[in-house]
C-alpha cells in the first residue's frame, strides 16, 4: 500500500484514504520525510478525512513526522480530522495529537501558505510541480 | 423486541499488524449492526485497535472475542483480548498515562480504559486478559 504524495510547488500534498496498517504508516512516514528533504519542500498538508480510527500508534506516527518535517525546515499541518476520531483522542488523553489541524484541505493550505509566507525565506512557487 | 442473551460472538486470531486492521475493523461492524452510534463505533474500534496492538507488540498468540451482549433493556458489547505471552510486569505501572516500555505514547491502556464503561485486566506470564465493554440503554 503506497499513499501518493502530490507535489503543488513547494508544498506536499497527501491524503490518507485507507485504513493503514503499522507498516504502511511507517512506509508513509519513511517516503514524506524523503520527499521533503529531495524537493525542499516548504510546508506539508496531510489529510486524514478517510481514517475512522487514530489510535496512539497512528498519533505518534502522526506527531514524529511532524517533527521530521520540521527538522528539514517544514511547516506541517493536518487536516480532515473526523469529529468521532476527535472525540475519542481528547477522550483517550490529552494532548495525543501536537500537531495544528484544519477542518478541511482548503484551510490547511491556507494556513501552510500564510507560515510559509511569514517566514519570508523562499519564494513560493504557485502551481503544479 | 425479544433478544437473546447472547445474540453472536466472534473470534479472531490476533497475531500479526494485519490483524489488528481487521479487528477494529470487524469492532465497527458488529457495534453498528447492534446499533451503536458512530462515536461509540469509533470508541470500540479505536480500543480494540490498541490491544490488539499490544498483543502483536508485547506479547504473543493472542485472539480477540466480540459478543453482542445485548437484552431488551441495553445494547452491551463485550470484548476479550487475550494473549498467551510474557504478561504485564507491573499493572499498575501499566495502567499509568505514559508508561511504555517499548517506546509508545504509553496511552493505550490508560486510554482504552476512559473510552469504555468496563475494563478489567489480568495478567500472568503466559496469560493476559483484558475484556472492555461499552453499554446503552435503550432508548
Ligand atoms: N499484552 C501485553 N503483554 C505484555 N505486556 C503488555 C501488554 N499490553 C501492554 N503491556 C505493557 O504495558 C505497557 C503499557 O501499554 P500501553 O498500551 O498503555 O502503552 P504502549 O503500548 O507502550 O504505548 P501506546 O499504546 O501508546 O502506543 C506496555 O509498554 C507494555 O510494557
Ligand atoms: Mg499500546
Amino acid at each position: 500500500m503506497k499513499i501518493p504524495i502530490l507535489r503543488l510547488g513547494k508544498i506536499l500534498l497527501s491524503s490518507i484514504q485507507v485504513d493503514l496498517t503499522d507498516a504502511d504508516a511507517m512506509q508513509f512516514q519513511n517516503d514524506l520525510v524523503n520527499k521533503i528533504a529531495e524537493m525542499e519542500a516548504l510546508g506539508i498538508v496531510i489529510d486524514i478525512t478517510s481514517l475512522e480510527v487514530v489510535d496512539s500508534f497512528m498519533a505518534r506516527v502522526i506527531n514524529d513526522t511532524a517533527g521530521m518535517a520540521r527538522l528539514l525546515g517544514a511547516e506541517v499541518v493536518i487536516c480532515g480530522v473526523q469529529p468521532y476520531v476527535a472525540m475519542t483522542l481528547v477522550e483517550m488523553g490529552r494532548d495525543l495529537i501536537g500537531v495544528d489541524c484544519t477542518f478541511n484541505l482548503d484551510q490547511g493550505l491556507e494556513i501552510i501558505k500564510e507560515r510559509i509566507g511569514m517566514r519570508g525565506d523562499a519564494t513560493m512557487i504557485e502551481g503544479e510541480g | 423486541m425479544t433478544t437473546q442473551p447472547t445474540n453472536a460472538s466472534e473470534r479472531m486470531p490476533i497475531l500479526d499488524a494485519s490483524d489488528i486492521v481487521r479487528a477494529r475493523g470487524v469492532a465497527r461492524q458488529v457495534a453498528g449492526r447492534i446499533g451503536f452510534g458512530l462515536a461509540d463505533q469509533t470508541r470500540l474500534a479505536t480500543a480494540v485497535s490498541e490491544l490488539a496492538r499490544n498483543v502483536v507488540q508485547y506479547g504473543d498468540d493472542g485472539f480477540c472475542e466480540i459478543a453482542d451482549l445485548s437484552d431488551a433493556n441495553e445494547m452491551r458489547l463485550g470484548i476479550l483480548v487475550e494473549d498467551h505471552g510474557a504478561g504485564i510486569d507491573n499493572i499498575d505501572k501499566a495502567m499509568k498515562d505514559g508508561y511504555s516500555t517499548g517506546g509508545g505514547l504509553g496511552a493505550g491502556l490508560p486510554g482504552t480504559r476512559r473510552l469504555m464503561d468496563e475494563f478489567a485486566i489480568e495478567s500472568e506470564p503466559g496469560l493476559t486478559r483484558v475484556s472492555i465493554a461499552l453499554v446503552r440503554k435503550r432508548s
